[in-house]
């Protein structure tokens, strides 16, 4: 890919990006949405993140697309701990730890 | 403006948007390796870091950039991922629809991930608060994540090649998604929109250029939307007392 192509690619990015974080935000303004879409709007976090990196656990990059015990058990230590503690960073750190003990001992 | 940063909900903002520093500066560190990897020299490396803010359709275009894909399948792939921005946006504009225009864009050019997922919790907290407040926790949020953003993609750029491959920092973005959304799983409807966004899209993975990840976002949203409906409509037949 030649130079230009390249700063096209990241100019076109930044805008398309950019005007699809400003949609609603920018076109809807003050007005009131109906209550269905505020029902469906409201679980948008937790329908988009799993669906991000569910199949990164599955199916990782690092390992060439093989299932990897390591990754699937610290996937799960992280859910597990975020739902105890309620707590990101205590996830993060539940995960990081079976994630380094599990590549050690596997 | 200058009002906004003197509010304690600024400060509470920058306060709970610290934890996320560990998760922010590995991926940009990550995307600042894989940039070079891929061919793009510093200041191409920085201007996507910097115009784009969205890690996941960085590593996307990075990847496909490496790979000599067309430079429309590349624009198009990389623009799927961020779909999700728009729901994003849409799913802020009841809290911040009435701010100025400028103000209105400023959310939108910050509004990634980690800012959407610590913002949708505290605007579900206090719903009531000021848009001046709601602003302030955004802005907040985003003036500690985005310079680590930014310096952490540099870092990687510059000193890339000496991360040793077993740190296994691919799964630090694994791992800080399901921190953030682990938090989030306290209701049915919530736990149903998460399931079925597992179970679909790892069902819709065959589906070509990241258009699995979107529909199995739309039917995750569906489900818990569902569930709401048929958890309020459950609570009515059992009486109030039942409500939770």
């Amino acid at each position: 890919m030649s130079d230009l192509t390249i700063w096209m690619v990241i100019l076109g990015l930044g805008i398309g990006t950019f005007l699809l974080r400003f949609s609603f935000l920018g076109m809807i303004g003050g007005r009131q949405m109906p209550e269905w879409a505020l029902r469906h709007l409201r679980y948008t976090a937790v329908a988009v993140l799993p669906a991000l990196v569910a199949p990164a656990v599955a199916w990782p990059v690092a390992t060439g697309g093989q299932p990897d015990a390591a990754r699937i058990l610290a996937a799960i230590a992280t859910v597990a701990a975020g739902i105890v503690t309620r707590n990101v960073l205590q996830a993060i750190l539940a995960g990081a730890v079976v994630l380094y003990l599990a590549l050690w001992l596997i | 403006m200058p009002s906004l940063l003197h509010r304690p909900t600024f400060r509470r903002g920058l306060r709970e948007a610290l934890p996320f520093i560990l998760m922010v500066a590995p991926f940009g560190l990550l995307f600042g390796v894989v940039a070079q990897e891929a061919g793009l020299d510093l200041y191409q490396t920085m201007a996507m870091t910097i115009l784009v803010i969205a890690g996941s359709s960085q590593f996307a275009a990075a990847q496909m950039i490496a790979d000599n894909a067309p430079a429309l399948i590349v624009l198009a792939t990389a623009l799927a991922v961020n779909l999700r921005m728009a729901m994003y946006s849409a799913s802020l504009t009841p809290h911040l629809g009435q701010a100025p225009t400028w103000q209105r864009a400023l959310v939108a050019y910050l509004l990634i991930d980690q800012a959407y997922a610590l913002a949708s919790v505290e605007y579900d907290k206090r719903p009531a608060a000021s848009l001046p407040d709601k602003l302030a926790y955004f802005f907040g949020t985003m003036t500690v994540i985005a310079p680590v953003w930014y310096g952490a993609t540099w870092l990687g750029a510059t000193v890339g090649a000496a991360i040793p491959p077993w740190l296994a920092l691919d799964f630090a973005v694994p791992i800080t998604f399901l921190a953030m959304v682990a938090p989030m799983l306290r209701t049915l409807p919530h736990l149903a929109a998460a399931t079925m966004s597992v179970v679909a899209s790892l069902a819709l993975a065959w589906m070509p250029h990241n258009t699995g990840l979107l529909a199995a976002s739309a039917l995750a949203m569906m489900a818990g939307a569902q569930a709401e409906l048929w958890l309020s409509r459950h609570k009515l037949r059992r009486g109030p007392e039942e409500a939770r």
